[in-house]
């Protein structure tokens, strides 16, 4: 048997199979060094699989071997290889650096649960990501989102348990109107498979049950991808998940959930129906402009760190749907490499909260929320944690030479290739309001004076690690862009072909 | 390694040393000044090349496809480096005496990122393309940030957001768009003679860029953009010399003339600065009269600074080579000049403790070394000879008349007038009103040593380039095309 061409199954199997092992083995250690393996073998099946597309296009892998339409296909192309590497890679180093975080953020006994739990989610949506069948999509979706559930209920937090009711009554809405339209499209095309299923498409386009098809799918996800108005679930939801989860779901979960709407729009439908027979490209941009001016705004108001950040990440997530509705490569590309960009910088954010939450906390107690009056002066006693959430904040704000930068490059181009300068504006403004909400957090942490005299009392470097690797990334991908804009450009000019 | 490399990483190898030799106060200064002294030979290295006509180059790396970040030296960038690589040796000698003095919190961040604001300040000296000079632009901003916000207290942290408001605000609403603009439609980002931008751009667009361009660098202070510049005052007197009289204020004009003259290139502009005229030339009077009413001497100082910057948008914009050269000169006449003026702030502040100009009668007698570098540095700042300032006003003022821009002449005449009614008085009550009784009581001489020696330096260098404009008159030369 040849691994290599085993790969795309692997992909999902490895952590998929990590989750009932830790639950067999009932032990917290033991659950998460098998969990974490799973979750590097993922990371390294990623990499595989990206420099594989790079050699041969597009990788199709037949599950069972059972030849599409009939069978599941596995498919890989540019987009789907970059979102599979953002997922696991972030898998990969939150992992480790959640195991000190969940020693004081649940009880012991819980803890293999946890990583159970984990495994299981970052299965789901890796499963998302490489499946070419619209069904299979479906079933890894539940499969994540129930772990997502979980995840966020274990938070220490009472509010914990409702915020993961509301995420639970929110995401099963979501995931019905998927499931919904995706019966619409097999009652009109008899396929599941979705490259059959695009080919079917073309003969009944504009018949109403495609339409009506298309509008289940595009609510059901942007419920999932927390389209402004839709995100009423993530704020609470990132606020009382425990940090680990909070800093992997931020990472990924919205991310693959905006990789199937790109999927289903671009590779699906059509940019013929889209973009020029339907009103979506100019109802999505001004969902985005919405969630861009007030998610941000509402970020600058907000006393609880975590939630500051979660708001940011909801205008953020506008930056990414504003380059998706333009239909152009620029645009493309910037939604492409701002998933990636963004990602990694609030992965990084949240991982260092995490770290400054359990400094916070007393000796043995449990992490207390990172409120600002508990911030004050802070950067004296963390000065490594506190740094870190600066210059990921500059990743947000998009101060040249970090990520950030490169995503509103391409954004900004992207407008002025479209001739709608006022979005040009209008784009640079919301910038502005990024920097009021990460200067809040400069001023308190630098400037405030501490209640009590405190030393230097860093986190440890099990938790400045992994998070400072994220940090570096923002950093590294601001300056050298071959991978991430290589990968998204690609990505975009295989998918745009009107006028492309 | 190139001279050219060198000189951009001495200044980063020397925040590193700084920051490890950081317990050990000696050998910490001892490092600023060795990185200072060996930076400043690099780049003096670099003249005779650039003026034979040589344009060292380096390519560091694709940040985006198409566009580098990359370096060349070309004759402004040369002057600027000097400028400001040859200063912030002066500036260390006085940095040790000022903070030491003072007895001044976290010395070793604030020497670190002094070498990290000088690493930028160069980085964007050199730069070779629009992109590049935006990166370390907004670099220049962030690293100066902890220097304004230095004393940690609610007034520094109030100066400290305006300064950051206004810099970071206007940057990324009009100067990112700006850049992107001429990617565009350009292509290319590269400085280069003559200008980059597509021949036959309609002048409204043409207009509306040089806009976005000049309130984008609000480094250049230009009004109403100007705030953050008196606001940054509240930052230890070292860095109001160095940064917000040479390299913060000079990267900005710097930029706009560097702008005005290889991206848009002095015919593409011709008729489509107008409005540019006038608003400098509004920033210059205004300015001065607020310099006039502000009683705070390091307010006043600051107000001058904005009217002096304005000097070199308003020779920029007139387009006429000689005003070019004025501009040039007028980055390098008015550092020497103003950070006279700043050393001199500082050490009367830290051996008098006095900050407002109503406070500083009969104090030439105490303290008449400061004093009368004091005078020169405001001989410079009016335009009289044997100061720096008169020749480079000198040509400003030719280039305006070249132009028939009487306006202009008018407008110079007047600010020099003003500069005069503002700096004079300053000079009158140190010398010749008698001390008062309050400050009889109080003895002190003048600072300590080593800021002596600074002021000193920077007075002499103010008359030396009277007398010697050879070296930046070369320079400025060279900026324009040769007929």
């Amino acid at each position: 048997m040849n691994l290599v061409e085993h790969l795309p199954a692997l992909q999902v199997v490895l952590p998929l199979l990590s989750a009932p092992l830790a639950v067999l083995l009932r032990h917290g250690g033991i659950a998460f060094a098998v969990v974490t393996a799973g979750a590097w073998a993922a990371f390294a099946t990623a990499i595989g699989l990206w420099l594989q597309v790079g050699e041969v296009g597009v990788i199709s892998y037949h599950i069972g071997s059972w030849a599409p339409p009939w069978g599941i296909e596995y498919r890989v192309d540019r987009l789907a290889s970059f979102v599979l590497l953002l997922v696991a890679g972030t898998a990969a180093i939150v992992l480790p650096w959640s195991r000190a975080s969940i020693e004081r953020e649940i009880p012991r006994e819980l803890h293999y649960l946890y990583y159970a739990m984990f495994g299981l989610c970052l299965a789901g949506l890796l499963g998302i990501t490489i499946t070419g069948d619209a069904f299979n999509i479906f079933v890894f979706l539940e499969i994540s989102s129930l772990a997502t559930y979980v995840l966020i209920a274990l938070g220490r937090d009472r509010r914990a348990l409702t915020a993961a009711y509301r995420y639970l009554i929110m995401g099963t809405i979501g995931a019905t109107f998927y499931v919904i339209g995706v019966g619409f499209l097999y009652l009109m095309t008899g396929t599941l498979n979705l490259v059959d299923m695009a080919e079917r498409l073309r003969d009944v386009e504009s018949s109403r049950p495609v339409l009506v098809a298309l509008a289940f799918i595009t609510v059901g996800v942007s419920l999932k991808l927390a389209l402004f108005p839709l995100h009423q679930w993530l704020p609470n939801a990132y606020t009382y998940a425990p940090s680990a989860v909070t800093a992997f779901l931020a990472a990924t979960a919205t991310k693959v959930s905006i990789y199937v709407l790109i999927r289903f729009w671009f590779s699906v439908f059509g940019e013929t129906l889209i973009f020029e027979r339907l009103p979506l490209p100019e109802i999505l941009l001004l969902l985005s402009l919405a969630a861009m001016f007030a998610a941000s705004f509402i970020a600058i108001f907000q006393d609880n760190l975590k939630r500051l950040f979660a708001y940011s990440s909801v205008g953020q997530i506008g930056y990414i749907t504003l380059g998706m509705s333009f239909d152009s490569v620029s645009g493309l590309t910037a939604a492409i490499v701002h998933l990636f960009n963004h990602g990694i910088a609030k992965a990084a954010i949240f991982l260092l909260i995490g770290g400054l939450v359990l400094g916070l906390a007393k000796p043995g107690g449990a992490p207390p929320a990172p409120t600002f009056d508990r911030l004050a002066g802070l950067a004296r006693r963390m000065p490594l944690t506190c740094f870190g959430i600066v210059i990921a904040g500059l990743s947000l704000i998009g101060v040249p030479g970090t990520a950030g930068f490169i995503s509103k490059w391409y954004l900004i181009l992207a407008a002025m290739e479209a001739g709608q300068f006022w979005l040009v504006g209008a784009i640079l403004l919301s910038s502005l309001l990024a920097i009021a909400y990460v200067w809040r957090f400069v001023e308190v942490a630098y400037f405030r004076p501490a209640p009590e005299a405190a030393g230097r009392q860093e986190a440890s470097l099990g938790l400045l690690l992994p998070a400072w690797l994220l940090v570096i990334a923002t950093l590294w991908f601001g300056l050298d862009t071959s991978f991430s804009v290589g990968s998204a450009a690609e990505a975009a000019r295989f998918l745009v072909k009107v006028g492309g | 390694m190139t001279a050219l490399s060198l000189a951009l990483a001495i200044p980063l190898l020397g925040a590193i040393g700084i920051a490890l030799a950081g317990r050990r106060p000696n050998l910490r200064e001892g490092v600023t000044l060795a990185t200072a002294g060996l930076l400043f030979a690099t780049v003096l290295r670099l003249l005779d090349p650039v003026l034979a006509g040589e344009r060292p180059q380096l390519t560091l790396f694709e940040i985006l496809p198409g566009l580098s970040i990359a370096f060349r030296i070309e004759p402004l960038g040369m002057l600027f480096g000097l400028v400001a690589s040859g200063l912030w040796i002066v500036n260390s000698v006085y940095s040790i005496g000022y903070m030491r003095g003072n007895d001044e919190q976290h010395q070793t961040r604030f020497y670190v990122c002094f070498a990290l604001s000088l690493a930028a300040a160069l980085a964007i000296a050199f730069a070779a393309n629009l992109l590049t000079l935006f990166l370390f632009y907004e670099a220049l901003t962030l690293l100066t940030y902890p220097l304004v916000t230095h004393a940690g207290s609610d007034k520094a942290r109030a100066g400290g957001r305006t300064y950051l408001a206004i810099l970071m605000g206007t940057s990324i609403l009009f100067l990112l768009p700006a850049v992107i603009y001429v990617w565009h439609v350009a292509g290319t980002t590269d400085f280069t003679a003559g200008g980059i931008l597509p021949a036959g751009m309609d002048s409204g667009t043409l207009t509306l860029l040089l806009a976005l361009f000049m309130f984008g660098i609000g480094k250049a202070a230009l009004m109403p953009f100007h705030r953050w510049l008196p606001a940054a005052m509240v930052a230890p007197t070292p860095v109001s010399a160095l940064l917000h009289a040479v390299a913060v204020v000079k990267a900005g004009v710097f930029s706009v003339v560097k702008v005005i003259v290889y991206v848009f290139g002095l015919d593409q502009l011709a008729g489509a600065t107008d409005w540019l005229v006038a608003i400098s030339g509004f920033t210059i009077v205004a300015a001065s009269v607020v310099a006039l009413n502000a009683d705070n001497l390091k307010r006043r100082l600051a107000y001058s600074t904005v009217s002096q910057l304005s000097y070199v948008i308003l020779a920029a914009a007139i387009l006429a080579p000689l005003s070019i050269i004025g501009a040039a000169l007028h980055i390098a006449a008015h550092a020497f000049g103003k950070i006279t003026l700043f050393f001199a702030a500082g050490a009367i502040y830290t051996a008098a403790h006095k900050t407002e100009v109503s406070q500083l009668d009969g104090i030439g007698r105490r303290m008449p070394w400061t004093m009368v570098a004091f005078g020169i540095g405001a001989l410079s700042m009016i335009g009289l000879p044997p100061a720096a300032g008169f020749i480079s006003k000198w040509y400003l003022i030719s280039g305006a008349m070249s132009q028939e821009a009487w306006a202009v002449v008018v407008v110079m005449l007047l600010s020099t007038l003003l500069s005069a009614a503002y700096f004079l008085p300053v000079l009158w009550r140190a010398f010749f009103r008698p001390l008062s009784a309050e400050a009889q009581q109080h003895c002190h001489g003048e600072a300590p040593l080593p800021m002596l020696l600074a002021l000193t330096c920077t007075a002499a260098g103010t008359l030396a380039l009277f007398f010697f404009p050879d070296a930046p008159l070369a320079l400025a030369r060279q900026l324009l095309p040769t007929p």
